[in-house]
């Protein structure tokens, strides 16, 4: 921050410094914009019937969007978790194919129907299917990562996972491998500070998530997670090592969960609406579209262009996704194994 | 024909399909520079270098999981597991990722992994090196499970388990590594998964097995020809998904039929091929479906009369094809 002559705060521009252009940080706002719209209206059709679950994701669209930006969105894999709507939308998954997702219809690229929303899947889009017992796809990413070494291709495997995962012995089995193997790949931790209703101090007893990264000889680092650009500095810092050779990173964004574990959940029997609305001022779509004033690179005007616009997408992929036909119940034996022809 | 041990057939099994195809690589405990402690892989680290033997940490999960990934990025790993005792901790793996993996990305992702483990009794292992798997893995759509008896059958198997394109849990029966000698030719082959094959024909009685079971089935058949019980023997190969028709016709082919497995009796796969057998057919049978197996006790014990009192015996066997071809 520095101050002018009138002692008024002027934010100090702080993407140019880490090379991202004015485009960038708009178009990192509108996937993180993208990602709380789409969020939303799920929590709306849920409550109106029209579909049986949602997994949320608000409160972490910063930590993931910025993450996205600072990996190669044309070679690098990734194994987001079920709540990495911002992550998927800022990798090329679009609004339509979210809505096929959670209105669980045939032409939904992630499972066609076959997984719950948010088990996000696309071999064209090199994002990893990734399954309900969490923390497995870990050790698919260290795997990814393994095989691209093999094969001599310069890539990152990108991992997230939520903090309650961090305890699970494939989060463990999957960094010791990574460390021992020099493997480059990236484990973003999403610390939304609850495990359904379990908070993080009955979760673990160290003082951060990142501390656990000495333990497998690996950096370990913390960041905001309601600061785009700070994910973003910080997974191009890993990533940069990566390509380097010097193997993984254990990264921790530091972000808080704004709704309930799921729709079937009820957040208030364990924590309180006032500890909500206090995270709420925190909350990483507001302050960012603060800053974005602030530097003037967000104006009233094409907030308002980018609020219609993606209100638009979503009625338009609402409108399509419920009209879209389920999967033949015929195809409930197809590809258990290979298919010939 | 070269006449070589099981092991020996695996180990070439191993070599050929990492000289076929740059894909294939190893990954597991103590495979590289030791070569597995049972020489499955010996002689291939010093061939073809620590990135494709790779020795990987003491984690199971890990090894399969890590499996998993290079599989879906396009790598045919072989994963062996030390021992199928000690697989269960990747079994979350196994039956949640691997076995799902092409079904629940509705045929995006695939999974062309093949994990061996050594399983089976009757070499002073205890509870703990002696299990048979197989049962724990064989409710699992998405999994093939191949458990070869002859060299000829290790080698054939392994190479089609190494190309499929699904997951495939390749148990070797730890006894029959250096027991079991037969010939195997040199050149490349391999044999269809999914397919049970006859060791032997006969009329009167009918043996359903797999593993090292097949030779004790064998020698007690041998010893009954003598006294005129001529005996058909199948040897399943695959055991999930079983070869239903293969079943029914050695079941109706002698009407008489023993069930023959050396893991604990109650749910295991001779439960299944039971099953089979009664829903096909009951207008065959001349008698009961007999299932020889372990005694439902939590594993294998490790002092010498113990164990023997636990595995199943080539005695037991030739007593059990006696009383069904006198019944």
């Amino acid at each position: 921050m520095i101050k002018d002559k009138s002692e008024t705060t002027i934010e100090t521009n702080r993407h140019q410094e880490l090379g991202l252009t004015d485009q960038d940080v708009l178009d990192i706002y509108l996937n993180m914009l993208k990602a709380r719209r789409v969020d939303e209206r799920l929590w709306l059709l849920n409550r109106a019937g029209k579909i049986p679950f949602v997994v949320s994701g608000q409160g972490q669209e910063a930590a993931q969007v910025g993450a996205a930006f600072a990996l190669n969105r044309d070679k690098d894999y990734v194994a987001p978790y079920y709540r990495d709507y911002g992550f998927v939308l800022a990798w090329g998954m679009t609004i339509k194919e979210l809505m096929l997702n959670n209105f669980a219809k045939a032409e939904d690229p992630n499972s066609a129907g076959r997984q719950m929303p948010g088990h996000f899947s696309s071999k064209k889009l090199r994002i990893l299917s990734h399954s309900s017992p969490v923390t497995t796809q870990n050790p698919h990413a260290v795997g990814i990562a393994l095989a691209a070494k093999l094969k001599g291709d310069d890539i990152v495997s990108f991992v997230t996972f939520g903090e309650g995962s961090s305890n699970q012995g494939d989060f463990h089995e999957a960094a010791n491998f990574a460390a021992v193997q020099k493997l480059p790949v990236v484990f973003m931790c999403e610390n939304n500070h609850y495990a359904i209703s379990v908070s993080l101090k009955h979760q673990l007893a160290c003082e951060k998530i990142s501390d656990r990264a000495i333990g497998y000889g690996m950096p370990g680092k913390t960041f905001d997670g309601n600061d785009p650009l700070a994910a973003y500095a910080a997974v191009k810092e890993a990533s940069d090592r990566a390509h380097r050779g010097e193997g993984p990173t254990l990264l921790e964004a530091n972000c808080y969960r704004l709704m309930p574990h799921t729709s079937d959940d009820n957040d208030m029997t364990y924590r309180t609406k006032k500890e909500v609305d206090e995270a709420k001022k925190n909350d990483g779509v507001l302050t960012f579209a603060n800053y974005l004033r602030a530097v003037g690179v967000l104006t009233e005007d094409r907030e308002k262009k980018m609020e219609e616009q993606v209100r638009k997408e979503i009625d338009e992929a609402t409108d399509y996704a419920e009209k879209a036909p389920f999967d033949d119940a015929d195809t409930v034996l197809r590809y258990v194994y290979e298919e010939e022809n | 024909m070269p006449v070589i041990s099981y092991i020996e057939a695996l180990t070439q099994a191993l070599d050929e399909e990492m000289s076929r195809d740059e894909n294939v690589f190893i990954m597991g405990e103590d495979v590289g520079m030791r070569g597995g402690v049972f020489q499955a892989t010996k002689g291939l680290y010093e061939k073809y270098g620590e990135n494709r033997v790779i020795d990987t940490p003491l984690a199971e999960s890990a090894i399969a999981g890590v499996g998993i990934g290079a599989a879906m990025y396009g790598m045919r790993p072989v994963a062996e597991m030390q021992f199928s005792d000690f697989m269960l901790p990747a079994a979350n793996q196994i039956i949640s990722e691997a076995a799902k993996m092409r079904y629940r990305s509705n045929n995006d992702w695939s999974v062309p992994m093949t994990i061996r483990a050594p399983f089976g009794g009757g070499v002073h292992g205890g509870l703990y090196h002696s299990q048979s798997m197989e049962a724990i893995f064989a409710n699992v759509p998405g999994l093939k499970i191949v458990i070869p008896s002859t060299p000829y059958d290790v080698k054939g198997l392994l190479k089609a388990s190494i190309r499929s394109n699904d997951p495939v849990l390749f148990f070797e029966h730890k006894r029959a590594y250096r027991l079991i000698k037969g010939e195997v030719p040199n050149h490349d082959y391999v044999l269809p998964l999914g397919k049970a094959d006859v060791k032997r024909k006969g009329t009167d009685v009918t043996v359903i097995t797999y593993g090292l079971m097949v030779h004790f089935a064998l020698q007690a058949a041998e010893k009954l020809a003598d006294e005129g019980i001529s005996v058909h023997i199948l040897d399943l190969r695959t055991v999930y998904p079983l070869d239903k028709e293969a079943i029914i016709e050695a079941a109706s082919k002698t009407g008489k039929i023993l069930l023959l497995t050396e893991d604990t009796k109650e749910g295991s796969i001779m439960s299944e091929v039971a099953a089979i057998i009664a829903e096909n057919c009951l207008f065959d049978l001349d008698a009961p479906i007999k299932r020889l197996g372990a005694p439902d006790a939590p594993a294998m014990p490790y002092a010498g009369p113990l164990e023997q009192a636990f595995m199943v015996k080539p005695e037991q066997v030739e007593n059990e094809l006696r009383n069904l071809a006198e019944f």
